[in-house]
Order: structure tokens, then C-alpha cells, then sequence
């Protein structure tokens, strides 16, 4: 018994000793790309990791799904084997995180865009399918709204189903089932539709020239007295719940539409309905911009880079009918996929341009 | 004497008329009782029921049986023999070509693909390594039973609505029709998934399983249990034999209390911060998650064996001192002997916690997609719940019962660890 203890005493002792002599170990080298980022690119950055990984003899990239912001983070916190090599992001990089960048010594970044991902509003196939303009998703989901009467001042939100705000809308209450605030989605959704139908209304626009925050406040804030469901950054627990309650509406990413399209359906938005025709052509509104971005300074220093960056970029992947389309990824114009090409074989510097 | 008599009767009377209602309370107080342990049991049986309904189809994979030429054409049209040329050849090829020839009907570019969308990407890859491992095969025909895509598993497995309109299924109206007509010829069979626990990660649900999250998950529980049960012990016996009763003690011990009851995420970021960013520990290394989990399970561990090793009666201590034993002796001869059964009962069930946590590992970048299984504890790695967490966030249909299917892994692992605490402590228990 106490040979064995002391057995283990000892063991304990060195593997706490070798602690901090392995760092070195793995600061020398690492084999593998370390790619962060967007849970929203995600399923597609994967998809082509493993082709990657399987038809070469490089190792597969590690991917994690740290989301955007969490991403844009970890990528920025300066250069070498700890730090990775690749961020994904479901939004342009912002100014004040490549400040944050060149401030940790990432000061050449590459900049890909890879292709759209529409937002579609969807409920039950078992209800009525709505025909929404933007105007009516901002009225029906932003914490103020402007007062019915018509007068140019913000009360809070009254309406309580989608026919006070529009006859024409179905006469049920409304209830929508979205992601919360720390889900990009939910910051592409604010921007594209709830702030695109925010505009509409020429006095609010008025306010953005003279006090930029309080437009946004306007426009972004969504309704909080429960009509807006926060249901989490899981996709398909929303499409689960819209087949229980044909009532709701659920607010998710085109891929989980694609996927599903025996339970639920997407409503039109101005007009347009969320397929991957409408999407591609930019008709229906409420679509964004998929990037990821390299760490230049990695590329020749960790193997398979270029590799990687090939492959995504390659026709078969991104193309038209490539495997990442098949997925729901909406794939670029032809003059935006030739502009990812040479990004990616000339290695382009990103420079934001100055605001 | 009358009074007390006549006293003693109403007593008896006022005691004979409750004792229906005492009885009532009691049947009632008996019928709550096991009202709420069968309200628990059904929720169990829900739990298990519903997870393991959506699960179980996932232990068995819709596989194509294919007769596939190994063309050296497209193998290695130089016959270079050379492995790196072979390995870049398109192999998803040899199978589409072999396709098409059990369905010469079919031609146009729209059609063919339709067609090939039957096969899973997966079936190239397995000629891959097939013909890697022995290029003998080259030129030769083989029959051979190549994964399926996972649309075409959905549908044999019956969760695909066949009288949908064609529009709102994911499978044409005529590759149901190509599908029949190959399980017609007994090309299409639903084989034992071994491919779920054996491989790693992958986008393709038909390929995915969680080998390498078993294997992330084994990493750390191994550095576990080797850095926190021998510490633990350590402790619980210093501070039951050793220490003085005095006010820091009592400090020592309060916190150990609250450092039990601390939430998980936040040694996560206590993880973050000391191994990653100050000791520059890769991240998504079992290593770190061990040593997390480690700081997670420590104060369990410490608090079963302190009361393990209280329970040992001190006649024992004092038997082993009167025949003069040292202090030492009389600890490591007989006081953790007996103690033993209980901490190793403490340190599985600290264990199995372990096994099912996914918060911390979230802060230490373990939520990760990673395919190659870890070699050593300090390559990337994930752990088993949370694969359970990423693919239950996938759009593929497919998915959902994979999920299921690792949960009911979890589980059983869970299970056996439970059993293997409870059977020591039967095996081993005295009791006085």
C-alpha cells in the first residue's frame, strides 16, 4: 500500500514537474492549421477541412466554433504556433478589432470572401405562409416603434398580432423564436432586416445624420415583453419548436430551411421567397456575407495552408455546384468568386478603408 | 381512583377516534412518497426511452454493395506504382463508374449527379485506403459494400415521408425510385455501424462517430483520476490524521465545502487563464481538460474520503498504536485500507462527473471539430459530450439520431462507472 502511494506521489510529482517544459515542446511545431470563428461558417469551413484532411497528407484542420466575436479575439492576440492560423466570421472584420490586430503584431491579414448565407422567417408548413415586408418585421419586432397615429414620435410597441400591423397579414398573434444577442445571426438580422425596414420611415432615417447611436438604438432594439423569443444558438430547437406551434414564427440560417423543408417553410420577405435562386441573386433582402481571414505571416511557417486555402477556394467547393452549396453556403457572383481566387493565390493584404 | 380511571378512558377515547385520521395521514404520507419516486422512475424512463428510441438506428448504416473495377487508367495512368500519385487520384470515380452501370438509363449531367448523390462521399475515401494499403488490387474487380449517403440512410430507415409532395423532401422522386430498385437487387443492406465507433468527426453524418472524442475523453479521465485521486487521498489523510483542530483548519475546511459547490464553467476559466495563457499549454488538449477537471473533482474526492476515513472506528487506530505501531504505520497499515472502498467510490462518482462535463472544456477550446484521433494527451481533442453538443447543433437530418446515439455511449459509460462504485463498495465494505 505504500510502495503504491508513494508510487503514485512520485508520478504525480514529475508529470506536475514536466508541466512547463512541455510548452516548449509544443511551441516548437504544430502540424495541423488551427482555424477559430463563426459558428455560422462552421458546418462549411468543416466540410472542406475533411475533404482537405482525407484527400491530403496533411492532417485535418482543428476547427473550433467560438463564434465571431470570440474568434476575431482569439486570432488577434498576436503570431505564432499558439495562436491560429485562421478566423472565420459571419461579418466584415471590424476596424476596432484590426486595431486590435496590428496593435498584437497581426498586421498582414487576408481577407476571403466565401459566399451568403440567407436569414429566412419560417413557421409550420401547417400554417398559412406570410407574405412580409420589412416594414412589418421592424413594426412587429422593435422595442419602440413610431406611434400609429402617424405622428413622428416612439411609443412603446403595441401591436399584439401581425394583422394590427398589416390587414393584410394573418390574423394571429405575434411570436417570434429567435437567437440571442450573442449570436451573429441575430446582428446580421437586426442590421438587414429590422434596421432595412427601420428606414423606411424617412424621420428616422433623418435622425442618423445627426445622432448615429440613437438610430441604431431604434432600429436594433428588439421588443423584450416576451413576444420575441430568445430560444437559444441551437437552430434546430427552433425548427422542432415551429412544428409544435404552428402560431410562431422562428428566426434561423438558410442551411437549417434547406434541410428541413418538410416541416417548416420560409415566408416571403418584400416579396421574395428565401430559395437558393432568390438568395444567389440578391432579391431576397435579408442576406450576408460569409469571410474568413489568414494570419499572412503563417501561411509558409504552418504546413497545409495553402493547401487549405485551395481547396475552399477551389470550384468544386465554392463553385456553383460545388460541395459547399450542397450544404446551403450560397455561392458568389462570378466576378466576387474570381476576386476570392486571387486573394487567396496572391495572398491580398487586407487595408480597411479609413472611416 | 374513579376520576383517573374516567380520565384514562376519555384519553383512550380521544386516541381511538384520531387514530383513523393518524392512520389516514400516514397512508397519505406513503402514498406522496411513492407517488414522487414513480413520478421520477416514468421521467427516467422517458429520458431513456426517447433517447434511446431516436438512437438506437444509428448503430446500423445503410451500406451499397457496388461491384467497383480498380481501373489503373484512373488509379495511376502511368503505372508509377509511386503511393503520393495514387493517393491523389479520384477515387469517388471507381464507384460512380460502377453505378452507372447498374443504371445505363441514366445520362445527362443533372441526372449523373442525382445518381452519385446516392453514394456517400465517404465510399472514395475507403477505395482510397484499400488500394494504399495493398496496391496489388489494381486492375482487379471486387464486389464491394461502400457507404451510402445519409439521405439514403434517412429513407431505408423509414424517416423520410415518402407521400410528401417531391418539393419539401431532400430525395427526388426518381432517386427513391433508383433506391428501390437496388435494395430489389439486394444491393442495399443495413450493415452494424462500426465506422460510429471507431472514426472521428466528420460533416458527412454516415462517417461521423466518436472514436476520437472516446479517445479525448479516455486522455482526460486517465490524467484525472492519476492527479487528483493520489492528491485528494493526500489531503483527506493529512487533514483527518495530521492536522490541528485549530481556525485555519477550519478554514481549509469550509472551503474545500465551497469549492465543491463553485459551478464548473468557472474552472474553465480559472483553466483559461493558469494552464493556457500562463503556462502556454496548447489549447484543446486533453492535457488541459484533465487538469481542469482535475481542479473540478478534487474537492468530491476530498470530502468522500475525509468521511471514509472518519467512518473507520478508532479502536483500530488505537489496537495498532497499543502494539506499537508508529503513526505512519498505523495509518498506511490499516486506516486507509479500510478507508479504501469508500474514496474509490468517491473518486468514480467524481469520475463519472467528469466524464459528463462540457462546460469548462468550452473555455479551453475543446468544443472543436477534429477528425484524426488523438495520439497523445496533448494533441487537439474533443470529449464525448461535447460531440453530443455539436451535432446536435448540425442542420443534417442525420445528425439527430447520431446524437442520440452518442448520448446512449454516455450513458452506458456512465452506467458502468456508477455499477463499478457501487460493486468495490459492496465488495469491500466492513462495517462494525
Amino acid at each position: 500500500m505504500l510502495r503504491t502511494l508513494q508510487i503514485t506521489a512520485l508520478l504525480t510529482f514529475i508529470m506536475a514537474i514536466g508541466m512547463p517544459g512541455s510548452p516548449a515542446q509544443a511551441r516548437a511545431a504544430r502540424d495541423y492549421i488551427s482555424i477559430v470563428g463563426s459558428s455560422t461558417v462552421y458546418p462549411f469551413a468543416t466540410v472542406v477541412a475533411e475533404q482537405f484532411g482525407r484527400t491530403t497528407d496533411f492532417k485535418t484542420p482543428k476547427i473550433e466554433s467560438t463564434g465571431s466575436g470570440g474568434g476575431m479575439k482569439l486570432f488577434c492576440a498576436g503570431v505564432g504556433v499558439d495562436h491560429p492560423d485562421i478566423a472565420n466570421s459571419s461579418r466584415r472584420i471590424k476596424p476596432s478589432e484590426m486595431s486590435t490586430c496590428t496593435a498584437n503584431g497581426v498586421t498582414d491579414i487576408v481577407e476571403v470572401k466565401i459566399g451568403y448565407d440567407g436569414i429566412v422567417l419560417a413557421n409550420s408548413v401547417d400554417a398559412p405562409r406570410y407574405e412580409l415586408g420589412l416594414r412589418d418585421i421592424f413594426l412587429a419586432l422593435a422595442k419602440d416603434v413610431p406611434a400609429p397615429d402617424g405622428t413622428e414620435q416612439l411609443v412603446p410597441n403595441p401591436y399584439r398580432k401581425w394583422s394590427d400591423i398589416n390587414p393584410a397579414l394573418p390574423d394571429r398573434t405575434i411570436e417570434v423564436l429567435g437567437p440571442p444577442p450573442t449570436s451573429g445571426t441575430r446582428d446580421a438580422f437586426a442590421e438587414l432586416a429590422m434596421e432595412g425596414g427601420c428606414k423606411t420611415f424617412d424621420w428616422i432615417r433623418a435622425i442618423r445624420k445627426t445622432d448615429k447611436n440613437r438610430y441604431k438604438g431604434i432600429c436594433h432594439g428588439i421588443r423584450e415583453d416576451g413576444r420575441y423569443v430568445e430560444a437559444g444558438e441551437n437552430d434546430n430547437l427552433i425548427v422542432q419548436k415551429l412544428r409544435d406551434n404552428p402560431d410562431a414564427l422562428g428566426i434561423f440560417g438558410f442551411s437549417f430551411l434547406d434541410q428541413n423543408a418538410d416541416v417548416v417553410q420560409g415566408s416571403f420577405v418584400e416579396g421574395h421567397a428565401p430559395t437558393f435562386d432568390a438568395i444567389a441573386a440578391s432579391e431576397y433582402p435579408v442576406s450576408r456575407p460569409l469571410y474568413f481571414y489568414v494570419k499572412k505571416a503563417h501561411v509558409d511557417a504552418i504546413p497545409g495552408i495553402r493547401g487549405y486555402l485551395a481547396e475552399f477556394t477551389s470550384d468544386r467547393a465554392m463553385g456553383e455546384d460545388g460541395y459547399l452549396s450542397e450544404r446551403g453556403l450560397i455561392p458568389l457572383s462570378s466576378s466576387e468568386y474570381s476576386e476570392a481566387v486571387s486573394a487567396v493565390s496572391e495572398l491580398k493584404t487586407l487595408r480597411l478603408a479609413t472611416h | 381512583m374513579g376520576n383517573l380511571s374516567q380520565s384514562r378512558a376519555q384519553t383512550l377515547e380521544k386516541v381511538r377516534a384520531s387514530l383513523a385520521l393518524r392512520y389516514r395521514k400516514e397512508r397519505r404520507f406513503r402514498f406522496y412518497g411513492a407517488a414522487s419516486v414513480v413520478f421520477g422512475l416514468l421521467l427516467v424512463i422517458l429520458l431513456f426511452g426517447s433517447i434511446f428510441g431516436n438512437g438506437y438506428t444509428a448503430f446500423w448504416q445503410t451500406q451499397m454493395q457496388l461491384d467497383i473495377y480498380f481501373d489503373p487508367q484512373i488509379i495511376d495512368p502511368d503505372n508509377t506504382g509511386d503511393p503520393k500519385i495514387i493517393g491523389r487520384a479520384n477515387f469517388a470515380k471507381l464507384a460512380r463508374h460502377s453505378l452507372a452501370e447498374l443504371f445505363p438509363e441514366v445520362s445527362g449531367r443533372r441526372d449523373r449527379r442525382s445518381l452519385n448523390a446516392l453514394l456517400s462521399s465517404g465510399a472514395g475515401f475507403q477505395l482510397r485506403k484499400m488500394i494504399l494499403n495493398d496496391p496489388e488490387l489494381i486492375g482487379e474487380t471486387l464486389r464491394l459494400w461502400l457507404p451510402a449517403d445519409d439521405e439514403v440512410d434517412m429513407l431505408v430507415k423509414g424517416y423520410v415521408d415518402r407521400t410528401l409532395p417531391q418539393g419539401s423532401r431532400r430525395l427526388k422522386d426518381r432517386q427513391i425510385e433508383w433506391i428501390d430498385e437496388l435494395a430489389a437487387q439486394g444491393r442495399i443492406e443495413r450493415q452494424f455501424n462500426t465506422a460510429f465507433f471507431t472514426s472521428g468527426d466528420s460533416r458527412e453524418p454516415e462517417l461521423a462517430g466518436i472514436g476520437s472524442a472516446a479517445k479525448g475523453s479516455l486522455f482526460m479521465l486517465l490524467i484525472t483520476l492519476s492527479l487528483s485521486f493520489p492528491l485528494g487521498v493526500a489531503v483527506a489523510v493529512y487533514l483527518e490524521e495530521f492536522a490541528p483542530k485549530n481556525r485555519w483548519s477550519n478554514i481549509i475546511e469550509v472551503n474545500i465545502n465551497n469549492l465543491a459547490a463553485v459551478p464548473s464553467i468557472v474552472y474553465g476559466l480559472l483553466g483559461l487563464a493558469v494552464f493556457i495563457n500562463f503556462f502556454g499549454l496548447p489549447r484543446s488538449a486533453p492535457l488541459v481538460g484533465g487538469l481542469v477537471l482535475t481542479l473540478m473533482t478534487l474537492p468530491t474526492i476530498i470530502i468522500a474520503a475525509r468521511a471514509s476515513i472518519k467512518s473507520v472506528p478508532p479502536s483500530v487506530r488505537e489496537a495498532a498504536l497499543s502494539i506499537g505501531a508508529s503513526r505512519m504505520q498505523t495509518i498506511f497499515h490499516h486506516v486507509v485500507p479500510l478507508a479504501m472502498p469508500g474514496m474509490l467510490t468517491g473518486a468514480i462518482i467524481g469520475m463519472a462527473r467528469a466524464l459528463g462535463e462540457s462546460a469548462p472544456l468550452l473555455m479551453i477550446g475543446m468544443i472543436a471539430f477534429i477528425v484524426e484521433m488523438p495520439s497523445t494527451p496533448m494533441d487537439p481533442a474533443t470529449a464525448l459530450p461535447v460531440q453530443v453538443y455539436l451535432w446536435a447543433d448540425s442542420p443534417e437530418r442525420a445528425f439527430a439520431e447520431r446524437t442520440s446515439a452518442a448520448i446512449i455511449v454516455l450513458l452506458v459509460f456512465l452506467l458502468v462507472m456508477n455499477g463499478a462504485a457501487i460493486w468495490l463498495r459492496k465488495k469491500f465494505e466492513r462495517r462494525w
